[in-house]
């Protein structure tokens, strides 16, 4: 296990596939994001966790181009490929479309791959049924092949644990870690489960509007902000970290940069 | 049967093949009452088109972009919701047309027949334009299918996968506005987003597919003309509101046949 994350585990020296420099959104006069920096790199799996009302969407949507910055700039390398699974999925009733037509819409695709995505995604039993009808589990497994057919470099994923069971969570993270390893692609993901976040993550970055903390899962949990953010919650992972202590140990490097960004506001 | 008849035939079969698929894309994207504020504002876009000295059809079209890219603008500043910005624009646009005619005292329009539509009074003419406008629009309908079925999925979405949101919504709001002009003189304006809808909807029930909706739509939409301009000469009835109610009974219909699921 930890000699394949040394070899996924990404260098400093890798140019980000997307970053974040100074960033700050502000929306009907109110400061959702204020100077934000963030780098995600090929291969690494970054999360965002913070309160609600922390700018979490808002950081995420300006990563996908979808909000525009009142100041700083986000940067993506030239032609990036982004596969996007965005919270929830509403398609207006009146429309008949099936989940195999719905993944067919973003792109010239063959019928092949669109069957194969979905076997892929375990869903293929739903490939004709109406994409309004599927259940919010099964939505996100649609809404992940989804983003896959497209081949992505940088995979974003808007809470993909809040429709799911605690059992299809540990399902949808072991694929999102087997993706990163296959693939080598860059995910970056926004969770409220501190608990799958500490133990499936390369790096956190705690966000309270601004960056409240940021590094290697343990970094974060032993940082005062964090702390006074997720009060009981973060002792809570105390024993749990544990374990994950020693899955990243060969991680280290990543964290540089860290201190000077900790401790404001 | 008489020429009028059969060109009035021709008129509303050619603007129901366009309506079915357009219509379909009204009912999924929840844009009726926008459909209903562009063709209020077609009148003004006759007497634009009057004072200008050019085909009124080009009037029409010019006013539906403009209101169209104004409501885009109005929409930004989130000052007020957008059933109201339409509630605003479709009257305020009407009225407008009706004082510019108004103004116009060299012009003697038929104002009921621009209102209520007038079937029976098709020239040669106005089926070339018909089929003319109804071929570019279906032609660029099935250029701009897949991708304006995703924008209606999720803009964002689609805007992530990179494409050109704000010109596919632009560019079905000039096909939206191609049907108006069109239809302008079958159904009237006051009744143009009926022949959108209603066999849009009539057709929702019965299709798995978009493009089975679409076609259904446009079947649909040929034989409510087809029942409607029946009853319009059998009882000397009004062909344009003939063809709506028409419509209207089909979708009754419709709704209470039985479909397997």
């Amino acid at each position: 296990m930890s000699i394949q994350h040394a070899v996924a585990a990404p260098s400093p020296a890798i140019p980000p596939l997307v970053e974040a420099k100074g960033l700050t959104v502000r929306l009907g006069g109110r400061v959702i994001l204020d100077h934000v920096d963030l780098q995600v790199r090929p291969g690494e799996i970054v999360t965002l966790i913070g309160p609600n009302g922390a700018g979490k969407t808002t950081l995420v949507r300006a990563v996908l181009g979808l909000v525009r910055a009142s100041a700083g700039a986000v940067e993506r390398r030239k032609g990036l490929r982004i596969g996007y699974m965005p919270q929830r999925l509403t398609v207006d009733a009146t429309l008949p479309l099936t989940v195999r037509r719905f993944l067919a819409l973003w792109r010239p695709v063959t019928a092949a791959r669109v069957e194969a995505a979905l076997e892929e995604a375990g869903v293929a039993h739903l490939a004709g049924s109406p994409v309004q009808n599927v259940s919010g589990g099964e939505l996100q497994r649609v809404l992940l092949a989804r983003a896959l057919l497209g081949d992505p470099e940088l995979l974003v994923l808007d809470e993909p644990d809040q429709a799911v069971d605690v059992h299809g969570q540990a399902e949808l993270f072991e694929r999102i870690e087997t993706l990163r390893r296959s693939r080598g692609c860059g995910v970056l993901l926004v969770s409220h489960d501190l608990h799958t976040v500490m133990a499936r993550t390369d790096r956190v970055l705690c966000l309270n509007r601004h960056v409240c903390c940021h590094g290697t899962p343990e970094d974060v949990r032993r940082h005062p902000e964090y702390r006074a953010l997720f009060g009981g919650h973060a002792d809570a992972l105390a024993v749990y970290v544990h374990h994950h202590d020693h899955a990243h140990a060969a991680n280290g490097t990543v964290v540089s940069g860290h201190d000077g960004d900790c401790c404001h506001g | 049967m008489d020429d009028f008849v059969l060109r009035a035939l021709a008129a509303g079969c050619g603007i129901a093949l366009m309506a079915g698929p357009l219509g379909s894309f009204v009912v999924w994207r929840r844009m009726a009452y926008f459909g209903d504020t562009l063709a209020h504002s077609a009148l003004l876009g006759v007497a634009l088109g009057f004072l200008l000295g050019v085909n009124p059809l080009i009037g029409v079209m010019g006013v539906c972009v403009a209101l169209a890219l104004a409501l885009v603008g109005l929409q930004r500043h989130r000052a007020l919701a957008s059933d109201t910005l339409l509630g605003i624009l479709s009257h305020a646009s009407l009225s407008l047309g009706l004082v510019a005619i108004a103004f116009l005292e060299t012009l003697r329009v038929d104002l009921i027949s621009y209102l209520f539509g007038d079937i029976l009074s098709v020239t040669p003419g106005d089926l070339a334009w018909i089929y003319g406008g109804g071929a570019v629009a279906l032609g660029g309908l099935v250029l701009l299918w897949r991708r304006l079925l995703a924008v209606t999925v999720d803009e964002d979405l689609a805007r992530v996968e990179g494409m050109p949101v704000e010109a596919l919504r632009l560019a079905f709001m000039l096909l939206i506005a191609l049907v108006i002009a069109a239809a302008m003189k079958i159904v009237g304006i006051l009744l143009i987003t009926s022949l959108l809808i209603i066999p849009a909807a009539a057709a929702r029930r019965f299709a798995r597919t978009p493009e089975a909706m679409a076609v259904l739509a446009s079947i649909f939409g040929m034989v409510a003309v087809l029942g409607g301009l029946l009853a319009s000469l059998n009882w000397d009835l009004p062909g344009g509101p003939s063809v709506v109610v028409a419509a209207a009974a089909l979708f009754l219909a419709s709704a209470v046949v039985p479909v397997r699921s």
